[in-house]
């Protein structure tokens, strides 16, 4: 460790001792994060443990020249918090967990970036209001980190992602000066949209000391269905063709062959073997009629455009039941061998036979076992390589499958990554998706906010 | 120098003992999981203090990465072995066994503790020995405690603070259960069942009416009980601190103990020894013969937690669920809920007694902080953990707590009484049983 004692010093003054870390099994937990990538151990860990002290702590760090990684709950799946090389410092930010406001009347929360998202939603729940962004991390992933990420979830195709709830926030810059954005006003046009540049930014630009969310009505009534399909194609077919009825479900979830295969095995739930895909598709809204019109309307769409059958649940237990396939794909895939690559290519969602057509020809390629569930309404799949990180041999082949995966989603006009983010994992394919000018515009802007390139360097655009 | 490449060498041999965990290890898929309900990072957010941290740490010592085995060691020994990472995770990482195992690798390297070796290897592995140290203990205890809560029956010890601390503990009792009642071997009655019975030790010296409440219970519904005389612990204290040596020698003594009798069911009142017998002696087989392995694999199924044997075995008739009365809630003992899936049978029985009515504490299942010695060597971590636990049980305003682990109704005294609450804390079992 090559942090000199006496920088040491100044952060447990400005922290206090118990919120700075040197020991070598503490730093060494904050060497990863659950992307499936090689750890780096940061050569200092600080915790503040307030607003202010973030700040005091980013100024010391950059007027020392230390690469700085904002950490929250280390959930990410792309690298975005694995240190930097040589002294690099990690900053965690769960001890700025206060729910600051929540406002009834006007429709928004402020929050310190540490506050657990599903903790978030709870309490606004209790408030009777709503925060949809629900990623699969959310039991511990932080605000702060989703918005970093953007993070996605189930609910993306009816209520959007998490920029999309991002109001306004408080930053500190690199010199540790808090800057403003945004308010907790639905218009503002004052200055540039920062907040929006910081939703996505994956700690590189600046770091967040405070973030307003907006929050809007629960929905009154929801209803779930399942339908199987013997053909792919058909799936996709429903999926246009509920979009096209104007219908907007808030889950739409698929599962494809392989998938079903192993959340049966696991579960013994009775899920249909024979089935080359299932929907999971649930409908809300403001009226109990409304919905109860959209299920009816949803289910015949189903039906015509071939879906072997269709179920729905009468009630929240049967719900539940239906529900299970979904939540068990993950715990299911992850169970079948050592290590699990969970990827996230993106294409347009009428492109989703062609990606899961081609996924399923790599797996073939690469002789892989490789299992596709994810967001049809959105496009977002996540197809999940099963292996097992010690063969050498096969994670090679691992790597060549995730490569072509990109080379297709590219192809069919997607993107690289939905939700997950660049972070170390894809940064070195950021210039195929888009082209060198847009590289160096984006190297140009971290340049002006972080000139000497210290904030997660390694991270989302090289 | 010399000394140094010693110590390398010594700690290569534990990285190469350490491989023998890698296949548990390599499932970990470093999601994070855990951190949404583990206790321990719930108070310090410590990654270091979650299952994902420590089995990260466990791979990088396995796989000489770090050279700090102390370290290592003193963040493994920072777990309440509550199993809640284990039954919250989504790959399904057994991370109780992996802890267990790896607490008595490293232990095993770095040897025991001085004082350890004197409680497990001097006491409890002769469970005769350790009585009698106890009683003496007993009898002499109203010299130095003095009473800190007369409705809970605590006491506190100034001269004993060096070893309690500031705690509130329930004194040993005047007469342990074993002195009342040293063997038993009644036949089945009317129910046709016959159990062997297990008091545990917690329940022996502390509390001496909850093994009573379960005879008074067993004969009233014609259950015959047999009950084997110098029973043994079950072994979890010793291979918490990874002392495999004396565990394997109780789990030996107990299992031909009992295996020399005949019976339906093995019942304890105690989910710690239910859990460890069911879930984590059949886990551990290696130190033992074919003959041992195959006894332990019969306990396994024989073995129930008796609000479960009353409910789905015994089937006993329970009055209707009633909105009135005084108030009961409920807290989930970790090794009940999450080792033994046991969360519905207490609430039936709970929810059938006269006079009562069931209020639910919010998070009834979040683990009371005891975790057995880690209260005694982390003792700070375990109230603040406790803290939560006693909040949540004030929050529902009840006349009395239950919960179906002697070693919960210990921790959970200690935090009503240090704060000052007037609230018993029973096991279910003595409700159910001032009910017949």
């Amino acid at each position: 460790m090559a942090i000199s004692s006496a920088l040491i010093k100044e952060f447990s003054v400005i922290c206090g001792k118990e919120n700075v870390l040197t020991e070598e099994v503490d730093r060494m937990s904050y060497s990863y994060d659950a992307a499936v990538l090689t750890p780096v151990v940061p050569a200092l860990v600080v915790s503040p443990p307030a607003q202010e002290e973030l700040g005091k702590t980013v100024k010391l760090a950059y007027d020392n020249d230390l690469p700085i990684t904002i950490r929250g709950s280390g959930t990410n799946l792309s690298g975005g918090v694995i240190p930097e090389q040589g002294d690099g410092l990690v900053i965690l930010t769960n001890k700025l967990n206060r729910i600051l406001e929540i406002n009834k009347e006007d429709l928004y929360a402020v929050v310190e970036p540490g506050v657990i998202t599903a903790q978030f939603a709870a309490v606004v729940a209790g408030h009777g209001l709503f925060y949809p962004p629900d990623p699969g991390s959310q039991a511990v992933s932080t605000l702060g980190g989703n918005v970093a990420m953007n993070a996605g979830g189930l609910r993306g195709l009816k209520y959007g992602v998490t920029k999309d709830y991002v109001m306004g926030m408080e930053i500190f810059d690199y010199r540790g000066e808090l800057v403003k954005t945004g308010s907790r006003t639905v218009k503002c046009v004052t200055g540039y949209n920062m907040a929006g540049l910081m939703s996505c930014s994956e700690g590189t630009l600046g770091i967040f000391s405070n973030i307003i969310f907006k929050l809007v009505p629960p929905p009154k009534a929801s209803k779930a269905m399942m339908a199987v399909y013997a053909d792919i194609n058909k799936a996709s077919e429903t999926v246009a063709g509920i979009i096209a009825a104007h219908i907007v479900p808030c889950t739409l979830e698929i599962l494809d062959q392989n998938c079903i295969k192993h959340v049966e095995a696991y579960t013994k739930a009775g899920m249909p073997l024979e089935a080359a895909a299932i929907l999971l598709i649930e409908v809300d809204g403001g009226h109990a009629q409304m919905v109860e019109e959209d299920t009816v309307n949803v289910i015949e769409i189903c039906k015509k455009c071939g879906a072997t059958d269709v179920r729905i649940a009468r009630n929240a237990e049967e719900k539940n039941t239906l529900w299970e396939a979904r939540r068990n794909a993950l715990p299911a895939l992850a169970r079948a061998k050592p290590t699990t690559v969970l990827e996230d290519a993106t294409v347009p969602r009428s492109k989703i036979p062609a990606m899961v057509a081609a996924v399923n020809e790599i797996a073939k390629k690469y002789a892989l076992d490789i299992g596709t569930f994810g967001h049809a309404g959105d496009g977002n799949l996540h197809p999940t390589i099963l292996c097992d990180r010690r063969n050498k041999e096969e994670f090679h082949r691992v790597e060549a499958a995730v490569d072509e995966i990109f080379d297709v989603a590219l192809k069919l006009q997607g993107t690289l990554s939905g939700e997950h983010g660049i972070g170390m994992a894809k940064a070195k394919w950021m210039e195929k998706e888009t082209n060198r000018a847009t590289i160096e515009f984006s190297k140009n802007l971290r340049r002006a906010l972080d000139p000497k390139y210290l904030f997660n360097a390694g991270k989302k655009v090289l | 120098m010399s000394e140094q490449t010693n110590s390398l060498r010594n700690v290569r041999q534990l990285a190469s003992m350490l491989h023998e965990l890698d296949d548990m290890l390599v499932s970990c898929m470093r999601c994070g999981i855990c951190q949404s309900v583990c206790p321990i990072y719930g108070a310090t957010m410590r990654e270091a203090d979650v299952a994902r941290g420590k089995i990260a740490l466990l791979e990088n010592l396995a796989n000489s990465m770090i050279a700090d085995a102390e370290g290592v060691n003193a963040k493994l020994n920072r777990c309440l072995l509550c199993g809640s990472c284990q039954k919250n995770c989504p790959s399904g990482v057994n991370s109780l066994d992996i802890f267990l195992r790896a607490r008595g690798i490293v232990t095993g390297y770095m040897g025991l503790s001085p004082v350890k070796k004197i409680i497990f290897r001097g006491l409890l592995v002769r469970p005769g020995l350790f009585n009698i140290f106890l009683e003496i203990s007993g009898k002499f205890q109203g010299l130095f405690l003095k009473d800190a809560n007369t409705t809970l029956g605590t006491s506190c010890s100034s001269l004993l603070r060096p070893v309690v601390g500031d705690r509130h503990f329930p004194a040993l009792a005047k007469e342990p259960f074993h002195a009342q009642l040293s063997s038993l071997d009644t036949p089945a009655g009317a129910s046709g069942l016959r159990i062997a019975f297990f008091p545990g030790c917690v329940s022996d010296k502390l509390f001496p009416n909850v093994p009573a409440a379960m005879l008074t219970v067993m004969q009233k519904h014609e259950v015959g009980v047999y009950m084997p005389p110098d029973q043994g612990c079950c072994g979890i204290p010793a291979l918490a601190s990874g002392d495999r040596k004396t565990y394997d020698a109780l789990v030996r003594r107990n299992v031909e103990l009992f295996c020399a009798g005949s019976f339906d069911y093995l019942i304890t009142p105690c989910a710690t020894c239910a859990a460890t017998i069911k879930e984590i002696w059949p886990k551990l087989l290696e130190g033992h013969s074919e003959k041992i392995r195959e006894k332990i694999g019969l306990l396994q199924k024989k073995t129930i937690d008796v609000s479960a044997f009353l409910v789905d075995v015994l089937k006993v008739p329970l009055p209707a669920s009633s909105r009135e009365g005084k108030r009961i809630t409920y807290h989930d003992a970790c090794h009940l809920k999450k080792s033994l899936g046991v969360s519905e049978q207490p609430r039936v029985l709970l929810n059938g007694l006269p006079g009562w009515q069931l209020v639910e504490m919010p998070e009834a299942d979040r683990c009371c902080g005891c975790g057995g010695s880690f209260s005694l060597f982390h003792y700070d971590l375990s109230s603040q953990i406790g803290q939560r636990k006693r909040d949540n049980i004030v929050s529902v305003r009840p006349d009395a707590v239950a919960t179906g682990c002697p070693a919960c109704m210990m921790q959970i005294m200690d935090m009503l009484s240090h704060n000052n609450d007037h609230i018993p804390v029973k096991h279910v079992i003595e409700l159910y049983a001032e009910t017949l």
